[in-house]
């Protein structure tokens, strides 16, 4: 796929909760074709700290309203620099980057999507075509609190949403692989995307059920490219760049102990 | 329109802008972003004799206007380059040329004569600098005998554009310089990273699993541009700068300090398309100034 390096302007940016932001971008050209799963890499201006791009997921695509919608967790001076910006404000992306989530050939197949904190963003796009493909997406979403739970009504749009809150304030009480819908319902795929100890946990459960799963990493990155080679995760072909053959991958390729 | 064209000994470049190796992958990676025959030439990714898996993850760590890595040469080894890579890349115009490393002198002699065998591969870097390999390159590169053994050796075996690419972590880098130039060299490229450290305080550990690594990025151009200076003034064969490179001013900086060319490494993961803006603008800069040709100002510095 080609990449770009464009200039895109702020539309708008919303506070989602108290640690995230949702950026809406455009540009006055059509944006290219982008796929649930790949991300950007941001330039940030103006802060000495940060020289590298930040890689963020894409929350969505809308080809209609040439609309991209990047979800940013407020984690550092660069995170935090993207949530100052206001309407007509630039930012410079690279995109799109990585390979992103392997969509079901089968339209009978019943996916599952797993997100975790901030992991939820790249599966909001996910789900949305699964739908344009006449599949609906089930999300079973987890975080710590409820303070943390992000973009619910909009993944209630696409299709059914479980939650679970590790203090129980909404949805059940635990972690997301005790949710009751998971031996409620048959599911034949599952997508997972956020912190490693969930995304492993998922997995883990995934094998046992037999069913496929692909996870979507977040290790620190450069290039965004494949070219450094910093990214790398232990795969059964060895260390692979998470930038370039990922982010996405299926549980069966990782060197992971499940 | 000035005249870029530059030279490395009998290595002819269309202008001093190259790609530092372990930044640039094989270039087909940022061909997207770069005409890559506008450059003056890529060097690809360190190339050992055989496959390398690198270090364990975590290899990088920001600081600030920096970064530090430590991939440890991850690549699947000269015979692969040769049978898969080389064919990908030999039709380009640049000049592609490819980084050496090695552990044991025996190992760059072959990987450097295996190369040689490669028509479109008109030079290559021979890397005796490498902080992030037990016994790796940088062993060579820290020492005047040391360099100059393994120069010697590959200089034996490889009879197109040698250039040796120096460690800065060395008392005196000039000193090693001269070593690689008596040895039979055509040319030393330099720095290569400086070793550094991170630390997670919250977590009380290294941030890179190797605990130190090689630091590049514009905080090191400072310490680049006075030892560039130096060798450039303390041998006779062409030297090609790096280290912190990031618009057309740095590598004038470098040109007038001495380098005959120029490598921009970690700025090309700030801006993919850097290296191109770098060309135009150099070329800006001799117009403005009303210089006909780059070499007018390599090592032109005014004292």
């Amino acid at each position: 796929m080609k990449k770009y390096i464009l200039d895109l302007t702020i539309r708008q940016t919303v506070a989602i909760g108290k640690q995230c932001v949702l950026l809406r971008l455009t540009a006055d050209e059509q944006l290219p074709e982008m796929f649930p799963g790949q991300f950007v890499e941001v330039r940030v201006d103006h802060t000495p700290s940060v020289m590298l791009r930040r890689p963020i997921s894409i929350h969505y695509y809308n080809k209609e309203t040439n609309e991209l919608g990047l979800l940013v967790q407020l984690v550092g001076d660069g995170t935090r620099w993207m949530a100052t910006l206001k309407e007509g404000d630039m930012l410079n992306l690279v995109l799109p980057l990585g390979n992103g989530f392997t969509l079901p050939e089968d339209p009978s197949v019943r996916p599952l999507l797993i997100g975790g904190g901030v992991g939820v963003a790249p599966l909001l796009y996910l789900g949305m075509k699964l739908k344009e493909m006449g599949i609906t997406p089930t999300f079973l979403l987890g975080s710590r609190t409820e303070n943390e739970l992000m973009q619910v009504q909009e993944f209630e749009k696409v299709g059914p949403v479980y939650i679970t809150t590790e203090n129980g304030a909404v949805g059940e009480q635990g972690y997301v692989t005790q949710h009751s819908v998971l031996t409620r319902e048959q599911f034949s795929q599952v997508y997972t995307c956020g912190p490693k100890p969930m995304m492993v946990a998922v997995a883990r459960w995934a094998k046992a059920a037999d069913v496929p799963c692909e996870v979507s990493l977040e290790n620190k990155m450069a290039c965004g490219v494949g070219a450094c080679l910093c990214c790398v995760e232990d795969t059964k072909e060895g260390n692979v760049c998470v930038c370039k053959e990922g982010p996405v991958f299926s549980i069966e390729k990782l060197s992971w102990q499940i | 329109m000035a005249d870029l064209r530059t030279s490395i000994g009998k290595l002819e470049l269309a202008n001093p802008v190259m790609t530092a190796s372990g930044t640039f992958g094989y270039g087909t990676e940022f061909a997207d972003f770069v005409d890559l025959d506008r450059l003056g030439g890529v060097i690809v990714k360190g190339t050992t004799l055989h496959h390398r898996e690198g270090n364990p993850y975590p290899r990088m760590a920001e600081t600030p206007s920096g970064m530090l890595n430590a991939v440890g040469l991850q690549n699947k080894g000269v015979e692969y380059f040769c049978e898969q890579i080389y064919p990908t890349i030999k039709d380009y115009k640049t000049n592609m040329i490819v980084n050496v490393s090695g552990s044991a002198i025996e190992d760059y002699v072959a990987t450097a004569e295996r190369i040689n065998a490669l028509e479109a591969i008109p030079a290559i870097e021979l890397n005796i600098s490498c902080p992030n390999v037990k016994q790796g390159g940088m062993a060579f590169g820290v020492t005047a005998k040391g360099a100059a053994e393994v120069v010697s050796a590959v200089r034996k075996v490889y009879d197109k554009t040698l250039i040796v690419k120096l460690s800065p972590n060395v008392t005196d880098i000039t000193e090693i310089a001269r070593a690689a130039e008596s040895a039979g060299a055509d040319s030393v490229s330099l720095i290569n990273t400086l070793l550094g450290m991170a630390i997670d305080a919250e977590r009380r550990c290294p941030i890179l699993s190797t605990v130190t690594g090689g630091m590049s990025g514009p905080a090191v151009k400072p310490i680049a541009l006075r030892m560039v200076w130096q060798v450039a003034k303390a041998v006779q064969i062409p030297v090609v700068g790096l280290g912190g490179i990031t618009n057309a001013t740095d590598a004038i900086e470098f040109l007038l300090a001495g380098a005959s060319a120029i490598e921009v490494g970690t700025a090309n993961f700030m801006d993919p398309a850097v290296t191109g803006k770098i060309v135009d603008g150099i070329n800006d800069y001799l117009d403005r100034h009303g210089f006909a040709s780059v070499r007018d100002i390599i090592g032109a510095l005014e004292i």
